[in-house]
């Protein structure tokens, strides 16, 4: 009876792999059935399947939440739209622009961009006249697919981990259960093999900023791979989520440089002044490249492993285009080709969570480093 | 482009999100756990430190114990060898003494009888000389009736006096 609590959390475990890997799979098929609707339209209209296209909207950000169908017929969760520009304040769900095909309140979307359109009223999309000065000066800080999954993957977290330290609390010094040995050796790793090596003696204080940090990229990273509602978005392969945390991580070094540490960036001691000319332009380059670097190493490898997935099932549209029987070819190797990334990809979530707060955890501990020459 | 160029209302978003996100794990989670966490790893150590200790004690125990039964079992052995070599001792004391209590006595029931012999050869001398003495008195009274008659009863007399 003792291990019964161990054995359900294992069949959770399990039934959730499974479910991302059998959604995985059911998305090739989904996305299949799903443009060859579209291929049917774009066939009467003379239009060529543009993969590039396709596969951009996927991973880029969109102000509805996408669930199934193309086009009038589509189903997908309205976000709201909230925009301030030269005319004021504007705050409305995205589902009255009816996928783009309407104005609204002086807006319409193109290529899901805000703009602002001299119509007022609600008119067919092409036809309105877009207002360029107006559309310079919006602020669009709508709830983006992004941002709501950023939101929900947030609201996630502060569940898990609060009900985690309320497990704490409620059995101190006991052996962990559930959640709590799920989260517990990260924890654990997080701290005793990332942040105590790379930083040293004062890694206590920088915690808790790499625990939050690894485990929004990895919720992130895992909720980018299901394809389906709540996930699907390309939030940690989104160059503005990485450029915050890179920044953060930027600040919390340049604020925490000992005197130590300048002395290294601005004149490398023991070098001669010659050579510290070009030294010292490098290494203050370096300062801001390195936070640089890792907001686009997360950015590149999440978007990438997308990419991938996308160009797979767009290879069988761009076969069935050639003959239906291409298509179907194609599509067998497609399919085995995407569940082999989507398991790819699980370690580089996982991979790429690490590789992040790592390399933060080192720049913190060479900005602490004090000199001991 | 489109996919580098960082959106300004997610930046906005993010900024704020995060900081809400990291202020509160940080106050209500992180540090609890980790002090939690801490605090059991301390636990475990000091337990296992303890038990450790105890282990030692344990065996020192049983070591001292060991020792102590050692030290009990010896100063039995000494205790009855001493006793033993003590009851010899006295044992022999006893029969020393007794032997000599016993030739004291037969050497006394000697000198008794010594003395005793010396009192009745005395008496015996003297009742000898008295016997002695009445018949020659008795001889002498009766010499004067008749020689014969006096040699008779010189031999009765003799006869009747016979030492007892």
């Amino acid at each position: 009876m003792n291990n019964t609590p161990k054995t359900s959390l294992k069949h959770i475990l399990t039934a959730v792999f499974i479910a991302l890997f059998a959604s995985v799979s059911f998305t090739a098929f989904a996305e299949e059935t799903e443009h060859a609707t579209e291929q049917a339209t774009e066939a009467k209209t003379e239009k060529k399947f543009d993969a590039g296209k396709l596969i951009l909207e996927h991973i880029g950000d969109s102000h509805d939440w996408h669930i199934l169908g193309e086009g009038h017929s589509s189903v997908s969760l309205p976000l709201p739209v909230i925009a301030y520009s030269n005319r004021g304040f504007a705050c409305f769900l995205s589902n009255k622009f009816e996928h783009g095909h309407k104005t609204y309140g002086g807006y319409k979307l193109e290529e899901n961009h805000l703009v602002a359109v001299n119509e007022m009223g609600e008119v067919d999309a092409h036809e309105a006249t877009v207002n360029e000065e107006a559309t310079k000066s919006i602020i669009d800080i709508s709830i983006t697919k992004n941002v709501a999954t950023l939101l929900f993957s947030a609201s996630l977290l502060l569940w898990a981990f609060l009900s985690v330290a309320g497990a704490y609390k409620k059995n101190p010094n006991k052996a962990p259960k559930g959640l709590q040995s799920f989260v517990e050796p990260l924890i654990i790793f997080i701290r005793d093999e990332v942040a105590k090596p790379s930083i040293g003696a004062k890694y206590e204080k920088f915690v808790p900023y790499l625990l939050t940090v690894f485990f929004l990229i990895l919720i992130n990273n895992l909720l980018g791979l299901v394809p389906v509602i709540p996930g699907g978005a390309n939030l940690s392969g989104n160059i503005a989520f990485t450029m915050v945390l890179a920044l953060i991580t930027f600040v919390i070094t340049t604020v925490n440089g000992t005197k130590h540490y300048w002395h290294h960036v601005f004149a490398m001691p023991g070098v001669p002044k010659p050579v510290l000319l070009i030294l010292t332009p490098i290494e203050i380059l370096g300062v801001f490249l390195k936070p640089f670097v890792l907001m686009i190493r997360l950015f590149a490898n999440m978007t990438a492993g997308h990419i991938i997935a996308l160009s797979f099932f767009a290879m069988i549209f761009i076969f069935g285009e050639m003959s239906t029987g291409a298509g179907l070819g194609v599509s067998v190797v497609s399919v085995a080709f995407t569940v082999f990334m989507g398991l790819l990809e699980l370690l580089v979530a996982f991979l790429q969570a690490y590789v992040f707060t790592l390399l933060s955890a080192m720049y913190f501990g060479s900005a602490l480093e004090e000199g001991h020459h | 482009m489109e996919l580098v160029k960082p959106a300004i209302g997610l930046i906005f978003w993010m900024c704020v999100t995060f900081s809400i996100l990291i202020f509160i794990l940080t106050k209500f989670a992180w540090k609890p756990i980790l002090a939690m966490i801490k605090e059991r790893e301390q636990t475990i150590e000091n337990s296992l430190n303890e038990a450790t200790k105890a282990r030692a004690e344990m065996s020192q125990l049983v070591a001292k114990n060991e020792d102590l039964l050692n030290q009990a079992k010896e100063e039995r052995n000494r205790i009855l060898h001493d006793a033993k070599e003590a009851a010899e001792r006295v044992k022999a004391d006893i029969l020393v003494k007794a032997q000599k209590e016993a030739e004291d006595k037969i050497q006394m029931a000697f000198r008794e009888i010594e003395i005793q012999k010396k009192a009745a050869i005395v008496e015996v001398k003297n009742s000898v000389g008295l016997m002695a003495l009445e018949i020659a008195e008795k001889v002498i009274r009766k010499e004067l009736k008749s020689n014969n008659e006096q040699v008779e009863y010189v031999n009765k007399l003799a006869k009747e006096s016979n030492l007892n």
